[in-house]
């Protein structure tokens, strides 16, 4: 049983909803702060240019285009839920996980192809921030995933229909630290 | 006094039925309890807990500081590495593990369902959740301080390249420790500060509107955006100073292109909010308990949360204030020297309120509301004396001298310390439902108040005599070391050693009070606020179902003409 | 030279700003001290007055009233003045200090803190740094009175802090940039130097002396420091 407190709604925004939108703004301070504190380096390293050069632009296009379609599939699984059907919603939210798997995949190979070759994080500070961010960014996709999963075991079931929105919510922002991170750290040369 | 009888515990009701099939039993139901009340508690305990353990260690390095090369009772010979450490987890704990959890985690968790009238917070398990993660921290931070190498010596700041390197301060793992148990405190806090704030937005009573809240919760959440708003850059900065200092990264080695600055930046983007964080909550009792016992209604309510608003954007423009001879580009000083000096006008403004609030009064002067006027009196001085820092001209005599730490712990006692007993001995009855004795109360009061003077105000004459900070002897240094000198830190000490004894008095008083005090009525200081229309101590679910309140007015509705009653419960339909 | 400061009796004034940093500082205790002293009266004339008494109700204001509110809001635009006073004062003294570097010192220095000592490179005879004859000495810096100085900071491992309190400037040394800085000491005389930021174990002894030197004091001690007769020094004791 829920209390009472839960069941109240004097903004007239349900209280889930509400929280997400809190955590997102906690959550956009940490990757604002992560991100203008590279934007300060980088224009004071101009030779970091040759250091972005050897980032595969290829890959981190492909990976921002996985990205984008899983959050089209978070927003189908959504209406879905609007509808009450569980059970497509759920089939779109499996989709999502995979558009997630499959970045990570991608970001695995990338990873490896790159520390094989010998830029590791404590190679310069601009491997360092691209470690860092790409892999404080694959830890919210991990997050997001498993969250993803227990909605979707739910929402199959027809309970808890309102958190395929909320964890929608969650993967746009998701994607959209994606679409800062990609040009920043693979594009700006 | 005529004081309402006192009402009978209850029956369970459906709420606690329900954690009474399914949670655990016995001692474990603290434990695991999703309760606010429960919770609030274990904050509070831990919080107290720490207080002691901060509290020793300044008493370690202050007695080094008046008697050095002696062995201070207890804890045996001070090496600098080891005042460096005390210093250093001193003023860690005394933020992060006093300050925090008691001032915005204990009452928080405690007050705001009660204040707005709801049977609990509105994710009760993120809740246990919060708890249970700045539990994990408390252990990690003491832990640190046993490690190899002792404790983390670089400061509550924690300024790279000394923290970033083992080479440097000589600690391993205390330091990645140290960064541990303060990176899962933020994170503790940013999921109870998620709670708060939805809330009040969102599960306040019937007919409660947004001015008809308490300042206090205001305060509480106000806090708790601050907060949220303000870690995230150093929680970035925390993952990086983690990584220099394990996988060797150089996001703060100029020789690996990285830049030390860069961390006290992210620091203070934080750090200074964070003072603000800890000071709007204390404010916010001193708010309630004065309202409450000069029987009157709070001076221009709306001011005081616009002046909190203010003060809240503008601290997110002041940082730099610390870091005026750091080495930033001088012209930025500039800046921040504006911004600093009108950050006093809001913070002024809410000061008067409070004051007027007391015009036309009628004060009654027992042990809560003289540590809340205590408060107002001794934070003037903590403020007036920032101005001077904020000058950055001034600063540059100033930075890192004992002024400034005086400065500090004129704003941080009262908050952290004033602050909390205040709040502790007024909502003692509803807590525990108690009556605290009144005359043990003042002899603590005073047992804490006087020595607390004498011991910051030598300290800012010694900071104006050229004395700097984190110095674990002052022997050697022949303009600091003349007998004028060396007396004040005796003095300074010796009050330390009287407050502490006079610690003693409040303990006594809270296990007498706990066991024996007379029992508290539902509403023992007649005062208006939600929290006081159910029994003392509250049942879980806070009320009963069928009696969850429903609000008519605003919370400070005292001594209202042609009213036979000086007060005005805010759930009482005329 | 014999300023009287607000400091007297605490500490000495002794170089050329010293006296315009304590004006300084002089102006907000005046500033702040009426505000402060008004506050606290005012709050404890009504603690006083506003007692409870028996049968006697508090009366009740809300604050919304004008003629109530007025209290509040004038304190406030008159504190504003103040600010903008205070922000002045202190902008003329930071620029002096800290911003506008003087055209034409009579010569540089270089200030180096490691752990846990400082390094002073001086320019020697030819009064130009970097050269053959600059004298280099630990935890000693020696300057002549009256002359302008500007320095470089430099750190070479952690963050270290030069200051000089009866000279009231400091700055932090940070690893990797070197700051520079001006001073002009107006008192003879050896005076103490600390390390104003925590830089680990000894930062507590990270002590070093300036010796405030007449014309004459210098150049004696340039002569028998300078590198040549160090070494020459050397080899009459050796040999
Ligand atoms: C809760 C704690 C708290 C609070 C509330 C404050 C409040 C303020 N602080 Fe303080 N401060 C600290 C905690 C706090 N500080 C700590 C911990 C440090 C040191 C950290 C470290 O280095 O370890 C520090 C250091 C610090 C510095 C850096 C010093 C240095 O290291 O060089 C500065 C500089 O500007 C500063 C300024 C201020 C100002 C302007 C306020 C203002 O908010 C004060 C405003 C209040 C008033 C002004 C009083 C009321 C007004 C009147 C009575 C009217 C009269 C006033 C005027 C005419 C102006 N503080
Ligand atoms: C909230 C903040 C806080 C508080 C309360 C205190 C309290 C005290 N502080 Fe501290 N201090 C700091 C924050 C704080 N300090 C910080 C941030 C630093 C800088 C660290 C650094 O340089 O890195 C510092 C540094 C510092 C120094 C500088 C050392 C140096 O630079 O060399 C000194 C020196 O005297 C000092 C002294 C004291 C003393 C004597 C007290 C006494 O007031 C302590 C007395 C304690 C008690 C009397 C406890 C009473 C409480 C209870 C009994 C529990 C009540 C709880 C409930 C009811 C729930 N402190
Ligand atoms: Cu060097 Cu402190
Ligand atoms: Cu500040």
């Amino acid at each position: 049983m829920r209390p009472i407190a839960t069941t109240r709604a004097a903004t007239g925004i349900a209280t889930g909803k509400l929280a997400v939108w809190w955590v997102l703004a906690s959550e956009v301070v940490i990757f604002g702060g992560l991100l203008a504190s590279y934007v300060m380096f980088r224009l004071g390293h101009p030779e970091w240019a040759d250091a972005a050069a050897v980032t595969n632009m290829k890959i981190g296009a492909f990976n921002t285009f996985v990205l984008l379609t899983s959050s089209l599939t978070a927003v189908l699984a959504h209406q879905a839920a609007e509808r009450g059907d569980g059970k497509t919603a759920a089939k779109f939210l499996y989709m999502t996980i995979l558009g997630a798997a499959t970045f990570i995949g991608v970001k695995t190979y990338e990873w490896w192809y790159e520390i094989s070759h010998g830029y590791t994080i404590t190679s310069n500070t601009f491997w360092a921030f691209y470690y860092s961010a790409a892999g404080l960014h694959a830890f919210h996709v991990i997050a997001g995933a498993v969250i993803m999963a227990f909605v979707a075991r739910d929402a199959k079931r027809g309970v808890e229909l309102h958190r395929v929105e909320l964890i929608g919510i969650y993967w746009h922002f998701v994607d959209i630290v994606w679409i800062f991170l990609f040009p920043l750290l693979y594009i700006a040369k | 006094m005529a004081e309402l009888a006192t009402v009978p515990v209850p029956p369970p009701h459906a709420g606690e039925e329900d954690h009474a099939h399914h949670g655990p039993q016995g001692w474990l139901k603290y434990l695991w309890s999703t309760d606010h009340k429960v919770i609030a508690m274990q904050y509070m305990f831990t919080g107290m807990f720490m207080a002691i353990v901060g509290g020793f260690m300044a008493y370690v390095f202050r007695m080094q500081l008046a008697f050095p090369g002696f062995e201070v009772p207890g804890f045996g010979m001070v090496s600098p590495g080891e005042y460096n450490a005390l210093v250093t987890n001193h003023g860690t704990i005394m933020i992060f593990w006093v300050a925090m959890p008691v001032l915005l985690a204990a009452f928080g968790n405690y007050l705001i369902p009660l204040m707005i009238g709801a049977d609990d917070m509105v994710f009760p398990k993120i809740n246990r959740l919060s708890f249970q993660v700045f539990f994990v921290s408390t252990v990690v931070i003491l832990a640190s301080l046993f490690v190899e190498g002792g404790g983390f010596a670089g400061a509550w700041t924690a300024y790279p390249p000394l923290s970033a390197s083992a080479e440097y301060n000589l600690t391993d793992l205390g330091s990645t420790l140290w960064l541990v148990g303060v990176g899962l405190e933020f994170v503790a806090f940013l999921l109870g500060g998620i709670n708060f704030i939805t809330t009040l937005m969102n599960s306040r009573a019937p007919g409660m509107r947004a001015f008809d809240v308490p300042v206090v919760v205001w305060m509480i959440v106000i806090a708790s955006i601050l907060f949220m708003l303000s870690v995230g850059p150093l929680l970035a900065g925390a993952i990086m100073l983690l990584f220099d200092q394990t996988i060797g990264t150089g996001f703060f080695d100029p020789a690996a292109g990285g830049d030390p600055i860069l961390w006290q930046h992210l620091f203070w983007f934080f750090g200074h909010p964070e003072v603000y964080v800890v000071l709007l909550p204390a404010m916010g009792f001193v708010a309630e308990i004065m309202t409450t016992f000069a029987r009157k209604k709070l001076f221009a309510y709306k001011t005081v949360i616009f002046t909190v608003v203010a003060t809240g954007v503008l601290s997110f423009f002041v940082w730099a204030h610390h870091q005026f001879i750091a080495g930033i580009d001088p012209r930025m000083a500039n800046i921040f020297t504006i911004t600093t000096l009108l950050i006093s006008v809001p913070i002024a403004e809410l000061c008067f309120v409070y004051i007027a609030t007391l015009y036309g009064g009628s004060i009654t002067l027992n042990t809560p509301m003289l540590w809340a006027l205590a408060f107002i009196a001794e934070f003037l001085i903590g403020g007036v004396t920032g101005i001077f820092l904020g000058a950055a001209g001034a600063t540059i005599y100033f930075h890192d001298t004992y002024f400034v730490l005086a400065h500090f712990h004129y704003t941080f006692f009262p908050i952290a310390i004033i602050g909390t007993f205040a709040a502790f001995t007024y909502w003692f009855p509803k807590m525990f439902g108690r009556m605290m004795d009144d005359r043990l109360g003042k002899i603590h009061f005073w047992g804490t108040i006087i020595p607390f003077n004498f011991i910051f105000i030598p300290l800012f004459v010694l900071g104006m005599g050229g004395q700097h900070r984190r110095i674990y002897n002052y022997e050697h240094f022949t303009e600091l070391a003349g007998p004028g000198f060396q007396n004040m830190r005796v003095l300074a000490t010796v009050a330390l050693l009287v407050m502490l004894l006079f610690q003693l008095v409040f303990f006594y008083n809270c296990f007498k009070s706990w066991r024996s005090g007379k029992r508290a009525s539902s509403n023992p200081w007649r005062a208006n606020s939600l929290e006081w229309t159910t029994e003392s101590p509250p049942p879980h679910g806070n009320w009963r179902p069928d009696k969850m309140p429903v609000v008519y007015r605003g919370p400070y509705e005292y001594s209202v003409p042609d009213r036979d009653d000086d007060h005005w419960p805010q759930n009482a339909p005329n | 030279m014999n300023e009287t400061s607000f400091f007297d009796g605490l500490i000495g004034v002794a170089s050329s700003y010293a006296g315009e940093i304590d004006f300084l500082i002089l102006v907000v205790l005046v500033s702040v001290g009426v505000w402060f002293i008004a506050a606290e009266v005012v709050f404890f004339w009504l603690i006083l007055k506003f007692r409870a008494k028996p049968g006697e109700k508090a009366q009740y204001i809300d604050g919304k009233d004008k003629r109530h509110k007025r209290w509040v809001t004038r304190p406030h635009f008159a504190v504003l003045a103040f600010d903008i006073a205070i922000i002045v004062i202190s902008f003329q003294v930071w620029h002096h200090v800290k911003i506008d570097l003087p055209d034409n010192p009579d010569s540089e220095l270089r200030i180096i803190g490691q752990q846990w000592a400082w390094t002073f490179q001086h320019p020697g005879a030819d009064n130009v740094l970097d050269t053959d004859d600059d004298i280099f000495t630990v935890d000693d810096l020696h300057v002549e009175v009256g002359k302008t100085y500007l320095f470089r900071l430099e750190a070479t491992d952690v963050l270290h802090s030069f200051s000089v309190p009866v000279w009231r400037i400091k700055q932090d040394a940070i690893p990797g940039r070197s700051i520079t800085g001006w001073f002009q000491p107006t008192e003879a005389g050896a005076f103490e130097v600390q390390c104003a930021e925590i830089c680990g174990f000894g930062h507590g002894v990270m002590r070093a002396e300036v010796h405030v030197e007449t014309t004459g004091e210098h150049t004696a001690w340039m002569v028998t420091n300078a590198p040549a007769a160090v070494a020459n020094l050397e080899v009459l004791n050796n040999g």
